[in-house]
């Protein structure tokens, strides 16, 4: 490792130095492709994030990709029926490692308005693991802008190795997750306890 | 500095360089891709389907091939019909050599047509 002084040294004179993980990292980071993929009202802020006014181009992620084997990012916009959750959780199996996933909206996180109903998901991270969750409904599109550089810093601060080095690059991690089935009352199973562990209330009396 | 330098001799660095400059880069991606993203297949990610349904049933479609015959041959007789057109807008001024080639392009045009006509081509099956 390049002593922190020496760098700022360096730069100063006009000379960049920098390592193989932060290269790679910075590579990443600036061209994640979403994949062009919306459930409901959410994905109509999520195509004005790509349009002129906000233009999403800025932050290197502009290509939305048709299909999930050129995409590395999954913007779950909208609202998750228990209908669609298959289809969801089988696309993000089909994206090309590695890939994130950032929730959009109060549907996506946690059902939202519709947390009550017996249709809707409550959350898409009991079935796949999310990177970022949005709230807001929908939430504007600078939301979006912001969920992205959040996943840009995250991506940046990845390690090659360690216990905190990204799930792509753990062997046993898996890239696949189980599909769940449209039961006769619910999806079965209703999560994946491997992603999802509900959490535990601790009242204070 | 000087020395006597051969052709060869720069031919050769030419033709290394040559040789890196396109391996390299797809070796570097190559090893890239190997070490740093390990591939991670599975049944789903394998599938071919990737609208998010599943398939059901047979998913070819029967595509009778003698569209592809119908459209050859209608592709042949368009582009000959490109010629044909020059040939008409100079047909006063054209001379005699010129005048006898054309003719036997369109004899040629006829005799292909005749010989798709014999050989069944054009019949439907």
């Amino acid at each position: 490792m390049i002593d922190e002084g020496l760098r700022n040294e360096l730069s100063k004179q006009g000379v960049v130095v920098t390592g193989f993980q932060d290269l790679y990292n910075w590579g990443r980071k600036n061209s994640l492709w979403p994949m062009q993929f919306g459930l409901a009202c959410c994905a109509i802020e999520m195509i004005a994030t790509a349009m002129a006014r906000f233009d999403l181009s800025r932050f290197g992620s502009e290509v939305f990709r048709n299909s999930p084997r050129q995409s590395d990012l999954m913007i779950v916009a909208g609202t998750v029926t228990k209908k669609m959750a298959p289809q969801v959780v089988r696309l993000y199996n089909q994206m090309s490692e590695p890939k994130y996933v950032i929730a959009m909206g109060a549907c996506a996180i946690s059902g939202g308005p519709f947390k009550q109903g017996y249709n809707v998901l409550k959350g898409i991270d009991r079935f796949i693991p999310v990177d970022v969750h949005i709230p807001g409904c929908p939430p504007r599109p600078e939301a979006l802008l912001h969920a992205l550089i959040t996943l840009q810093e995250k991506i940046s601060k990845e390690t090659f190795t360690g216990p905190g080095r990204p799930r792509h690059l753990d062997p046993n991690a898996p890239s696949e997750f189980p599909i769940p089935v449209c039961g006769p009352d619910d999806l079965t199973p209703p999560s994946n306890p491997e992603v999802w562990r509900p959490p535990t209330m601790v009242r204070e009396d | 500095m000087t020395g006597s330098y051969s052709t060869n001799e720069f031919l050769a660095v030419l033709l290394l360089v040559a040789i890196l400059f396109p391996i390299g880069p797809l070796l570097a991606a190559w090893s890239w891709a190997k070490f740093m993203c390990p591939a991670k297949p599975g049944p789903h990610k394998n599938a071919i389907y990737e609208c998010g349904l599943e398939s059901k049933g047979d998913a070819w479609v029967q595509f009778r091939s003698e569209y592809y015959l119908y459209a050859l041959i209608f592709l042949v007789f368009d582009v000959e019909t490109l010629f044909l057109l020059p040939f008409a807008a100079a047909f006063k001024g054209l001379p005699l050599g010129a005048f006898a080639a054309m003719l036997f392009f369109l004899l040629l045009l006829v005799e292909g047509l005749v010989w798709a006509w014999r050989k069944g081509l054009l019949a439907w099956k």
